[in-house]
């Protein structure tokens, strides 16, 4: 029997070639993870080329799953282990990995050629340099190839299986079963016996390596969570954003329709909706971002859930469309799930910093309503949410989601789906006192008046639009009421959305606001600094346009506030100016989420 | 059962009223310049619009911008102006929701060809079940007169005081080369043929493109004359017509001979060509549609006029339908509670 010592999270990083398989490796260890109750976080980090030369530094995949038996908000600060798969792996995550942690390094990625493209002059599996880390060099290569030999599989084949060794191995260091990994290599595989044969002999050699050889002294258990009880399963942002909308059009009886031009990372949101059409759900791959957004403006004028999924160049692309979709009072919603840029920038990478773009990125006065999911499963909340909002204020509505929410994974407490809320478009069918332009008195939106209903023939487009009838005006004091009106309308969703709420004490000596994706890491920080006693509270928005009713109220029983973002202060600049408030900032701009120690530094400067 | 269905289906059972060109002009003034071409294509619109058996308030007039593209104002169904170029997109949408509608597009070669290039040949491509008409003027109007993509090489305008050296598109070739199923030319001095080509558009299942010769009298006057004035059109025009040979001429006395791939006008009159020697139309045939089309490129010989090119093949939106209701078929009617435990889930006590 080998040693076994209980851990409270831990964190792994599985690293290697973009064509190693290290995605799937970690999606993977995280359904199974999800299974036997831990809390989780995970951060795919893969780069812009799809197989970028082997071995090179640009072309490593990794990914980051932090994982406990207490509640986790964050994919880990620093790894507690690294699965490098080559040198390249080893040198790009070597940085994540705390001192004292444990480095599993297959040796055939080391050989001349990986360690030269990885920069190294000598072999950091043998010169000493790792001697801080309990560093396990063994050849994954090598022993997946003896583990099935007599398949007289290529070596090509047995060579892309050794990612599930190492899964293997970190099944058995980890105590995990391997029962849900077996079962998905049938499935996955389903028309291949020899891969299935494989694969599943591979994996299992990985676990039973750790379990007979003297290599690894220890094995580690992690308890269940103490999560809510309930059904749990385990989802990404993007799945859960697809989910929402089908939600939004099953509980509003609309047809969804979804115009998108595929774009990383936002693709997942119309491969995932387009395998639903037995919920009426249509799918137009449209040959431009600006036919995404034209084609589902078209869709809702027809009486559709129009929809369009982007990121922040196609949402630059989008915004004429956006402003048609203002002009003519038409339920859209936009999605944008934010990368990192300027241009094409870092399209794999996350990053906040379309914000401005969102509330602001078009000509004239042109608002629309904003909402951001603060986690990968909120997604599906923002999106039905985003949805009501589209139809009940006659409104675009852009949903702000970023691509480490996208491809990040967490376990979600499955909704009850009677206990939704309600979603009751109506469409006008009385002619008698219908004019195109007569609002709604509480809600300022127009009427839904869809072709095919007789009587109500009217025309509607991109002019400046005559209240009430709706006539082309080019009247000045026409112009500005109706410009008022468009901006009084999206102020008064403020009346139809719930308050925000503090998390922490409602006054204090410092107040840390945020919105989308840095939600856990935000979380984490707060609270380890309420246990140290620090007077510190959280804000986290998830409404940004308008803001809820109470944020200014909020905002001054604080003495100090903090807003992280990953942009150069987009949310604090706005609340300066709409609070004037000193609010302070705390920006990162690498691509990459917040880890919470970073934030926890910048609370103990303050404080 | 969709939301929209249960309404639409309220009034499945009404009696089609008798129309008159009168049902379909709107109450708004027609604010184009006084003796442009475009009210002769609003009104043989809408004098085609009753004959063609569909309730008035199934039919959206899409449009983007420019002269042409107010033309959605003057018709009393419903319409939508939408913005520069991208009418085919969103007409593609709507139609994909709402197949149950006739769905049309007045677009210029500004919007159709430069600006909205992209939506024009992608719809084309997809067959979407949308009429397109296409007003050619070869300038840009509401801009006050600067070239377009159709303006002949050379053309001095307020954008090209030396002339313009770009090369004009033809709007048939585009639209044949963007695999369009449906593609025809009329002439807005030529009413009749107009409405005969509108309805033959109407009936086409699958994108109907027609290009009409459309004259502004402001910033391009006469560029179709010698097409379409009494003196000069007969020798100028070839009106096609399926199974029947290309003649034309005053007296019908000049015909359309291929000699090799090369079309060639050739005299009936002095004995050494026939009837029988001469190019018969198929609007089937594709290698002939292109040779009509390209003949606009070649001075010396006349313009077709009329369809050029009719097949019927798979209608994108249609065929999303059928996906539609084999997978639910397939899968049976989508259940969220089903679709959100799929998979592997645990529970937590």
């Amino acid at each position: 029997m080998k040693k076994v010592k209980n851990l409270q999270e831990v964190t792994i990083r599985f690293a290697g070639d973009s064509g190693d398989g290290m995605q799937v490796t970690g999606s993977q260890f995280t359904s199974t993870t999800a299974l036997v109750g831990n809390d989780l976080s995970t951060l795919p980090d893969y780069p812009a080329e799809i197989r970028a030369p082997a071995g090179t530094l640009f072309g490593v995949s990794g990914f980051q799953i932090h994982f406990g038996s207490t509640e986790i908000n964050t994919p880990g600060d620093a790894c507690d282990v690294l699965v490098t798969m080559n040198a390249a792996a080893l040198k790009v995550n070597l940085r994540s990995l705390r001192d004292g942690g444990i480095i599993i390094a297959n040796t055939d990625g080391f050989n001349d050629k990986n360690l030269k493209l990885a920069g190294y002059d000598r072999n950091p599996l043998e010169d000493g340099s790792l001697s801080k880390y309990q560093l396990f060099s063994l050849d994954i290569t090598k022993l997946t190839h003896e583990a099935i030999t007599d398949l007289n599989l290529s070596n090509k084949i047995v060579d892309r299986s050794k990612n599930f060794f190492a899964l293997g191995m970190m099944y058995w260091m980890f105590n995990r079963p391997l029962e849900p990994t077996v079962n998905w290599i049938k499935e996955r595989f389903e028309n291949n016996p020899d891969l299935i044969e494989a694969n599943i002999r591979v994996v299992k050699a990985g676990y039973n390596f750790g379990e007979t050889t003297e290599i690894f002294a220890v094995q580690y258990e992690v308890k269940p969570a103490p999560l809510k009880a309930g059904k749990y399963r385990s989802v990404t942002g993007n799945e859960a954003t697809a989910w929402g909308f089908i939600a939004a059009s099953v509980k509003s009886g609309l047809d969804l329709f979804l115009g998108s031009y595929p774009i990383t990372p936002a693709s997942d949101i119309l491969h995932e909706l387009a395998k639903h059409k037995n919920f009426h759900v249509k799918t137009y791959q449209a040959e431009d971002e600006i036919a995404g957004v034209t084609a589902a403006i078209g869709a809702a004028y027809g009486g559709a859930l129009g929809i369009t999924s982007t990121s922040g160049p196609g949402l630059a692309l989008k915004g004429e469309g956006i402003n048609l979709a203002v002009m003519t009072e038409l339920p859209i919603v936009i999605i944008d799930v934010q990368r990192g840029g300027p241009s094409t920038g870092l399209p794999t990478k996350t990053e906040q910093a379309d914000l401005l773009q969102a509330l602001y990125g078009r000509n004239s006065e042109s608002p629309v309503a904003v909402v951001a999911p603060a986690t990968p499963s909120d997604c599906f909340a923002m999106a039905f949410e985003a949805s009501r909002l589209a139809i009940r204020y006659m409104t675009p509505v852009i949903l702000l989601s970023d691509g480490y929410l996208a491809n990040g994974a967490e376990p979600w407490l499955i909704p009850d789906v009677n206990r939704l809320p309600d979603i009751t478009p109506s469409f006008r069918t009385d002619p008698e006192g219908f004019y195109p332009y007569l609002r709604d008195e509480k809600t300022l939106a127009r009427p839904w008046a869809i072709p095919g209903i007789p009587a109500l023939e009217h025309r509607v487009g991109g002019l400046e639009k005559q209240d009430t009838t709706g006539n082309v005006s080019y009247d000045p004091e026409n112009h500005e009421f109706m410009v008022k009106i468009r901006q009084e309308k999206i102020d008064r969703i403020a009346s139809n959305i719930p308050p925000a709420e503090v998390e922490g004490d409602p006054e204090g000596d410092l107040l840390v606001v945020g919105w989308g994706g840095t939600y856990g890491a935000i979380k984490t920080a707060i609270e380890k600094k309420r246990q140290e006693g620090k007077s510190v509270s959280m804000l986290h928005l998830r409404y940004l346009n308008p803001l809820q009713k109470n944020v200014g109220e909020i905002l001054y029983k604080f003495k100090n506030v903090l807003v992280p973002e990953l942009n150069l202060g987009q949310l604090a600049k706005v609340l300066r100016a709409k609070y004037l408030i000193p609010a302070l900032s705390l920006n990162k701009v690498q691509g990459l989420p917040f880890r919470a120690v970073e934030i926890e530094k910048k609370i103990d400067e303050i404080l | 059962m969709s939301l929209v269905q249960e309404y639409i289906d309220k009034y499945k059972d009404q009696v089609l009223p008798k129309y008159t060109a009168k049902d379909f002009q709107s109450d708004q003034d027609v604010r184009w310049c006084p003796g442009c071409g475009d009210y002769s294509i609003l009104a043989q619109v809408q004098r085609v619009m009753p004959d063609l058996g569909i309730p008035r308030e199934r039919f959206v007039f899409v449009s983007g911008i420019g002269c042409s593209s107010r033309f959605p104002y003057y018709m009393n169904t419903y319409g939508f102006h939408g913005i520069h170029g991208r009418a085919p997109a969103i007409a593609t949408g709507l139609r994909i929701a709402r197949p149950d509608l006739s769905v049309w597009v007045a677009t210029g070669d500004g919007d159709g060809l430069s600006i909205g290039g992209n939506h024009f040949i992608h719809t084309l491509r997809r067959n979407i079940d949308v009429k397109i008409i296409l007003f050619n003027n070869q300038i840009y109007g509401l801009t006050k007169g600067q070239y377009s993509p159709t303006s002949e090489f050379g053309k001095v305008t307020k954008s090209t005081p030396f002339g313009s050296v770009d090369h004009p598109f033809n709007p048939l070739l585009v639209a044949l080369g963007a695999e369009g199923s449906f593609v025809a030319r009329s002439l807005d001095r030529d009413p009749k043929h107009l409405q005969y080509v509108i309805k033959r558009a109407a009936q086409h299942k699958g994108t109907a493109f027609v290009e009409v010769y459309q004259n502004c009298n402001v910033f391009n006057d006469g560029a179709f004359f010698q097409f379409t004035e009494k003196d000069t059109k007969d020798e100028n025009v070839i009106f096609v017509e399926h199974q029947k040979p290309l003649i034309f001429g005053k007296e019908k006395e000049k015909g359309i001979r291929l000699d090799g791939f090369t079309p060639k006008v050739v005299s009936l009159k002095d004995g050494q060509y026939s009837v029988n020697d001469l190019i018969v139309h198929n609007e089937k045939d594709t290698m002939l549609s292109f040779i009509l089309a390209r003949m606009s490129s070649i001075p010396e010989l006349p313009r077709p006029a009329g369809v050029i090119y009719a097949v019927e093949r798979p209608i994108y939106e249609i065929e999303i339908q059928h996906q539609v209701e084999l997978a639910t078929q397939k899968m049976g009617e989508g259940n969220l509670e089903k679709l959100l435990n799929k998979g592997e889930t645990w529970v937590i006590n």
